[in-house]
């Protein structure tokens, strides 16, 4: 027979102020811990949301659709026709938040001073900004006006690299369809930044049109750049695309094309689970020292209850219950607390101090902390899962002692 | 049949290099609704015995037999089945469970053996009552002198109604009038319900109680007579 549920609790709560002192202290320990695996976990999920966020704004799109040979050679050569209208038709679907058909070739730029190699994107500008360019990052003159706009916007970097300013001229080059140089003098009308410095230095901007008439590509273009719903999940999407383009193409996900970020992504996952089992290690060792001194301090009292008919089950279980309530009581503070704390800093953390080691990481001086509901139950579950694990030795040891030993009841 | 059947019990223990009798060869049979006091010297048996019978010790040999079920022959589980239904315990000291409030230890085995809580507390109140705790349910131990402590155990060893009751050393800590009022208790309750009473003791006063007094030294059973006087009989 076991005590009722309703009279194990009675006895473990009163048994866990008992000591009120060790409990608190216990508690404090358990609210640091969680707050500590929720909120720095929403940190590290802030950044590499940040990183991938930003990588996507890069490639840009959670899609793309390419000819088959243009990521090993990117050149006019391998490039696309205008979408057709089955692909039209899923492009302007529910499913697509935005999209955009743009030239991206590699190119060769020279001012007066100075020559670079470059990527030449040819876009329209309404579809870049539908897919995440952002007017603030224009820091001089302002963005390209249309496709059909003949001057071009190049990144601060860059600029400085050239040693040109806005309203200069330079000449972009490239190779048209039959590898023949194909190039064209341009007036700088935009300078952008970037938070990475290697995007300011190679990427410009130019309108669509006008490159497509410059490469002698009619209205071919490199890619189409579609953007979702989630950058979490765009496998649904991916699907539907490639069932609506014909064969010859190639359509992968952004987890695809950037396989660093899905990388981090996945590895962000483990590295999660990890940090919070290890904080909670260093927890665990608090958690058994507390139920061991409170089983030492009970000895006589567990021996009694044995005396008086409780198995030792009953035993293990009104201490487990008793630990239970302890993580519990700890679990709310340390959620509270972290939740407070998330909200708090919602406006961001500016870490510019070390932005130059984020930099190279691909992540803003800016931290955002994060939340996702599965972080905060998997911190839940693992103190709840491992803390009743790590509470079964000292439950264990007060089931096995003997009575007549555990009462003091002496030898004879 | 007996009530409670020991044969041939042998108890020994190791210190240094001296072997301690805890119990010698005792054999001993106790016939349902005795009132028996164990008496003897400090080390001559007398708890050592009564863990046995209530299978809170295990024996080198021997057997015990609780109503023809053989308390040596069971595991820890049954062991604890047996003394959750059919005995009652009180302890010398140490008899309550300190977070728990005197209702709530009186209630404690019956909650275990799963009595509903009506009855539980009609039960826990009329025997409280009768150990003179009216109006004390809500205290705590350590807000109870040692005499009312060993009135909550005696209260909570009774109140489930075992067939035996197992009381080491019960009055070592109770002035006279607290003895005369616990040993009044048990003899009622041997009386009434026909509960066998089993008591350790050195108190001379304790034994006048006794239909039986059993005298141990050094894990034997030298003296057991009848006593034909005994305090409370009626």
């Amino acid at each position: 027979m076991a005590l009722p549920v309703t009279a194990v609790m009675t006895l473990s709560w009163r048994n866990l102020w008992r000591n009120y002192r060790r409990t608190l202290i216990m508690l404090l320990a358990i609210t640091v811990g969680v707050w500590a695996m929720i909120f720095m976990t929403s940190l590290l999920r802030g950044m590499v949301d940040n990183m991938v966020r930003t990588g996507i704004s890069a490639l840009p799109g959670h899609v793309q659709i390419h000819a088959l040979d243009y990521r090993s050679d990117p050149s006019i050569s391998h490039s696309l026709p205008a979408p057709d209208a089955a692909l039209l038709s899923v492009l302007n679907s529910p499913q697509v938040a935005a999209w955009s058909g743009r030239i991206k070739v590699p190119a060769m730029i020279s001012s007066e001073q100075d020559s670079r190699g470059v990527v030449l994107l040819g876009v329209d500008p309404v579809g870049e900004l539908a897919l995440g360019f952002d007017l603030d990052d224009i820091i001089e003159g302002r963005f390209l006006e249309g496709s059909d706009e003949r001057g071009i916007v190049v990144g601060a970097k860059l600029m400085q690299r050239l040693e040109t300013r806005l309203g200069k001229r330079v000449v972009l080059m490239s190779q048209d369809p039959d590898n023949a140089i194909a190039d064209r003098g341009f007036r700088v009308v935009g300078v952008f930044k970037a938070d990475l410095e290697s995007r300011e230095e190679s990427i410009v901007y130019a309108g669509r049109d006008v490159i497509q008439a410059m490469l002698g590509a009619g209205t071919d273009i490199s890619e189409i750049a579609i953007l979702g719903h989630d950058y979490r999940s765009p496998g649904a999407l991916t699907d539907t695309i490639r069932r609506a383009v014909p064969a010859g193409r190639e359509v992968l996900s952004w987890l695809e094309l950037d396989s660093y970020l899905s990388t981090m992504m996945k590895v962000m996952d483990g590295f999660v689970l990890v940090w919070m089992v290890v904080i909670f290690l260093a927890l665990s060792f608090g958690l058994v020292n507390t139920l061991m001194m409170a089983v030492f301090e009970r000895v006589r009292e567990i021996g009694l209850m044995r005396a008086l008919g409780m198995r030792p089950s009953s035993i293990v279980y009104q201490i487990l219950v008793e630990s239970l309530m302890l993580l519990m009581l700890g679990l709310l503070a340390g959620n509270l607390l972290a939740l407070a704390t998330i909200f708090w800093l919602q406006e961001g953390i500016d870490v510019s101090a070390v932005s130059e080691g984020l930099e190279m990481m691909g992540a803003a001086s800016v931290m955002y902390p994060v939340l996702e509901w599965p972080d905060l139950i998997l911190a839940n579950a693992v103190v709840i899962v491992l803390g009743l694990v790590t509470s079964l030795l000292p439950a264990w040891r007060a089931a096995q002692y003997r009575p007549v030993d555990a009462l003091g009841a002496g030898w004879i | 049949m007996s009530a409670i059947s020991c044969t041939d019990l042998c108890k020994y223990y190791q210190q240094g290099d001296a072997v301690i009798k805890g119990l010698d060869h005792v054999s001993l049979e106790i016939e349902q609704g005795s009132f028996i006091c164990l008496s003897g010297p400090s080390g001559s048996g007398k708890t050592t015995l009564l863990n046995a019978i209530g299978g809170l010790d295990s024996l080198d040999s021997g057997e015990i037999s609780i109503d023809g079920e053989r308390v040596d022959l069971l595991g820890k589980a049954a062991l604890a089945d047996l003394r959750l239904h059919r005995i009652g315990f009180v302890f010398q000291a140490y008899n309550l469970i300190p977070v728990l409030s005197a209702r709530e230890n009186v209630e404690f085995v019956m909650q275990v053996q799963g009595v509903a809580a009506a009855e539980r507390q009609q039960r826990s109140s009329k025997i409280l009552q009768e150990v003179g705790l009216e109006g004390m349910e809500d205290r705590r131990p350590a807000q109870l002198s040692g005499g009312q402590q060993q009135r909550v155990a005696v209260a909570r060893a009774i109140v489930s109604r075992p067939r035996l009751v197992l009381a080491d050393e019960p009055t070592a800590n109770l002035d006279s009038d607290s003895m005369e009022s616990l040993m009044r208790h048990f003899r009622e309750l041997n009386r009434a319900h026909k509960v066998t009473v089993l008591i350790a003791t050195h108190d001379q006063r304790v034994m006048q109680w006794a239909d039986r007094l059993i005298s141990m030294e050094d894990g034997r059973v030298v003296e057991d007579v009848l006593q034909d006087g005994a305090k409370g009989r009626g």
